[in-house]
């Protein structure tokens, strides 16, 4: 440790305040501080501080997006294995899906920190570990034969436009994965929708199909899945959303660890459930019939509602607020799946939509602060008086 | 006692090292300093010169801006040195201590507020009195709406005041008898819950208990419990040693520097507490605790939250009862950012496996454990902040400068070290405090 810390420090030693290569410190820093937490010391504030970091709690949220991620490579191989008819098993499944999804991941994590790491240096501030999971979640979420271009253009477009033009990290009012789905989705509609896209190989193989199941249901298909399937995962749809089962696993682990947020999550499945039991009530048509439990497991509502709506800095940031948000992304979210047929799937909307509403949330909880002491200042006066 | 404090928010870090109760009197310090930077936002006018002779209770300096409040000499000596920084700004005065000169007060005059206000401030037991909000030494023509004593603390290895003051019980009643006829409304004394102190039965008060982990014992917590601050309205504070000390002065007519010092940390080998004087070396101190090992140490006037960095060559602050002394954490961990990785270093997230040691305490010592980044995790500040305020909120618009809007988030309700635990747990390494502390300066600046 002692041999790579010296050697370290040697290569650094251009980059050094002062000497040739300093504009670039960021980029090696950001190397560095991936090996070694740095020997920085308090220097005014407190002089101890939590073990935790950005990066902790950043590789955190990577941990629990995993189980989802490794049944989302096992289910690409095993709708295209299971479709195509020949014998195969769990290993033949996954290795398929490998050969699909870690390309896209490359891809994204190549692109976005290329991008991420321009920026830090342009703008001569240390790269944020923010893109790690940003650059997970896109091809999470993504269909899988999406061409490895569009990964690319869309994960730059998400990363310029929705998080570095607003400040960067911290500073943006979307989130970046979503707006990068969002980007694929109006950009290159024929590649995001359908019953070509969601199996792997579907548009090149004859015989080799499948839609999603809102996607049936929007166009008044019948829907052929048991809800075990729909809970397991074993269905068609972007890549890692499909298995609440392993979605919860993730949730689980967001929650044990406090990294994500159960109050929004709470509020989604409370908003989704109260929504999705009116339409059944209401029943006016077979989309509004659709039961309210296999709304919570179909679709990537539970995905969005565990990694996408709880991420901190576009959600609400007030408790309050939280359940508000979270409440209100569940109902707007099968608002849009029963009412609006061309989108199937409506969480990305809804959570977009919230995002941009969830400074408005609080505002309102932070008002009622301002507001409480204003009054008090108010009464105290007339006391006085 | 209906009116209990019961706090949930907050958190006690548990670290070893804490002081043992055995008060050692004899340590002997040659040096004594003021240091002006004790006192937040304050510009000193120096009377002394360098090599004069000055008895215990001269005046030193005054505040520019009061200038009927005077700083005093702790002890009778000689000036030795003024050491001045950038802008020929004072750092420090040092004294060096000899002979047993004393300046008496004459106290036969009738004790009414005039009076007292002006015994206190030409003594130099005027700056023992701050007042909230700011945080600055009080001004002597303000009526504080209350004025408030935290008798406990709650900080890390923090000081037991029914400990260190038991023998001085006559002396803080008669301090209280006299700090009482400054303010209208009573002298609030807030304890902790089910102690048994000797605060408990000081007459002339009103005792008020209070419950929970850190900051419990902060004032800002407590007066935004009781009554909170609104614009315009000032409550005073004293700390409980000095108390004691205007207790003394009016028993004796002559300024009193007591202060009981616990020096604490996991550096050291005999945790112990001391009895000295206000602006003392803090090597002698040193010297008889023992250090464990030669590695860098952390000095630090005041708790490891919210006090200010010392040296080994230091002076022991004005408002401090706590020296803590922890190792300097300059040093590299591989990939220790992992998750679940270095559980032996103390953290309130549950990324982390260090609350299955937390029983034991933690040896804490000073590194960042990672790197400033932009604001990203939600509700961990609110977490440990247990007044009704938005922390983040707060500081964010301290951080734009709005005076309006840091106004109506309370700004006049906080003051740097409830931030402490906010510095130490939030995961961008923010440095709350002094957004906090640049905050009230640009107030004071501003507003008066």
């Amino acid at each position: 440790m002692n041999f790579l810390r010296k050697k370290l420090d040697e290569i650094k030693r251009p980059f050094i305040k002062g000497e040739k290569w300093a504009k670039f410190a960021p980029a090696i820093n950001a190397f560095d501080t991936f090996l070694f937490v740095p020997n920085h010391t308090t220097q005014k504030g407190s002089h101890i501080r939590d073990g935790v970091d950005l990066k902790r709690t950043m590789v955190t949220v990577i941990i629990a997006l995993l189980p989802a991620l490794f049944y989302g490579i096992y289910n690409t191989g095993f709708q295209y294995l299971s479709q195509v008819g020949t014998d195969f098993t769990f290993m033949d499944a996954f290795i398929h899906g490998s050969f699909k999804i870690i390309p896209m991941i490359i891809v994204s994590y190549v692109v976005g920190l290329t991008i991420e790491f321009a920026f830090a240096i342009y703008r001569g501030h240390e790269v944020n570990e923010g893109y790690l999971v940003t650059g997970m979640l896109v091809p999470m979420i993504m269909p899988v034969d999406i061409p490895l271009w569009m990964v690319a253009v869309s994960v730059a477009f998400a990363v310029i436009i929705a998080k570095e033009a607003f400040g960067g990290t911290g500073m943006n009012i979307l989130n970046p994965a979503l707006t990068a789905r969002a980007f694929a989705f109006f950009a290159y509609p024929t590649y995001m929708s359908g019953n070509k896209v969601w199996v792997s190989e579907a548009s090149m193989v004859d015989g080799v199909s499948g839609e999603t199941i809102l996607g049936s249901l929007a166009s008044g298909e019948q829907v052929s899945y048991s809800m075990l399937e729909m809970f397991s995962g074993s269905i068609p749809g972007s890549i890692a959303e499909t298995s609440t089962l392993w979605i919860l696993v993730g949730a689980f682990i967001l929650i044990a660890t406090g990294v994500g947020s159960w109050r929004i999550m709470t509020g989604g499945v409370l908003g989704a459930s109260i929504m999705g039991l009116l339409f059944n009530l209401w029943g006016a048509n077979p989309l509004m019939t659709f039961s309210w439990m296999n709304h919570l497991i179909v679709g990537g509502f539970a995905f969005g509602i565990v990694f996408m709506a709880t991420d901190p800095v576009s959600a609400a940031q007030t408790q309050k607020g939280k359940w508000i948000y979270g409440i209100l992304v569940g109902v707007f979210c099968i608002m849009i799946r029963v009412f609006n047929p061309a989108y199937p799937e409506g969480v990305m909307l809804a959570i977009l939509l919230m995002n941009v509403f969830a400074p408005t949330i609080d505002h309102y909880v932070y008002n009622s602060n301002v507001i409480k002491r204003k009054k008090r200042w108010e009464s105290a006066q007339i006391k006085t008086a | 006692m209906s009116k209990d404090i019961r706090l949930r928010k907050g958190a006690d870090l548990n670290l070893v090292g804490r002081a043992e109760k055995k008060i050692n009197e004899k340590s002997k310090s040659d040096l004594f300093a003021i240091q002006p930077d004790d006192f937040f936002a304050l510009t000193p006018k120096l009377i002394v010169k360098e090599g004069e002779e000055i008895s215990k209770g001269s005046p030193i300096f005054y505040d520019k801006k009061n200038p009927s409040i005077n700083f005093v000499s702790p002890v009778s000596g000689i000036i030795r040195s003024v050491n001045r920084g950038a802008k020929r700004k004072i750092e420090s005065i040092i004294i060096e201590d000899h002979g047993e000169r004393e300046i008496v007060h004459d106290l036969s005059k009738d004790l009414n507020r005039e009076n007292v206000v002006e015994l206190l401030t030409n003594s130099g037991c005027w700056p023992f009195i701050r007042q909230r909000p700011y945080n600055i030494i009080a001004d002597p023509k303000d009526v504080p709406k209350s004025i408030l004593i935290s008798c406990f603390t709650s900080a890390p290895l923090d000081v037991d005041f029914d400990f260190i003051l038991k023998n001085n019980k006559n002396d803080f009643q008669s301090g209280i008898n006299i700090i009482e006829k400054l303010t209208d409304s009573k002298v609030i004394l807030t304890v902790a819950n089910n102690s048994d102190s000797f605060f408990k039965n000081i007459k002339n008060v009103e005792i008020i208990q209070v419950s929970g982990p850190h900051p419990s014992a902060n004032p800002s917590v407590q007066i935004q419990k009781i009554s909170p601050i609104n614009m315009g309205e000032k409550v005073w504070v004293i700390r409980p040693e000095d108390v004691v000390n205007i207790g003394l002065f009016f028993k004796t007519g002559v300024y009193q520097a007591q202060r009981t010092i616990a020096l604490a940390g996991s550096s050291l080998k005999k945790p112990q507490y001391f009895k000295t004087k206000i602006g003392a070396q803090i090597k002698p101190l040193i010297k008889i605790a023992g250090l464990k090992s030669k590695s860098q140490i952390r000095c630090i006037n005041g708790d490891v939250l919210s006090g200010s960095i010392t040296t080994n060559d230091g002076f022991i602050g004005f408002y401090n009862n706590l020296l803590s002394i922890i190792p300097e954490g300059n040093k590299y961990r591989m990939f220790g950012w992992l998750p679940f990785v270095d559980n032996s270093i103390l953290s309130l997230s549950r990324t982390s496996l260090s609350w299955l040691f937390s029983k034991k305490g933690f040896e804490i010592d000073t590194n960042l454990n990672g790197e400033e980044r932009a604001i990203v995790v939600t509700g961990e500040m609110e977490k440990v902040f247990p007044m009704d305020i938005y922390p983040m909120q707060l500081l964010k618009v301290c951080m734009t400068g709005d005076i309006e809007k840091m106004e109506a988030f309370g700004i006049y309700e906080v003051v740097p070290e409830d931030f402490g635990l906010i510095d130490y747990a939030n995961t961008s390494k923010i440095e709350a405090q002094e957004i906090i502390s640049d905050a009230i300066e640009l107030m004071i600046k501003e507003a008066g």
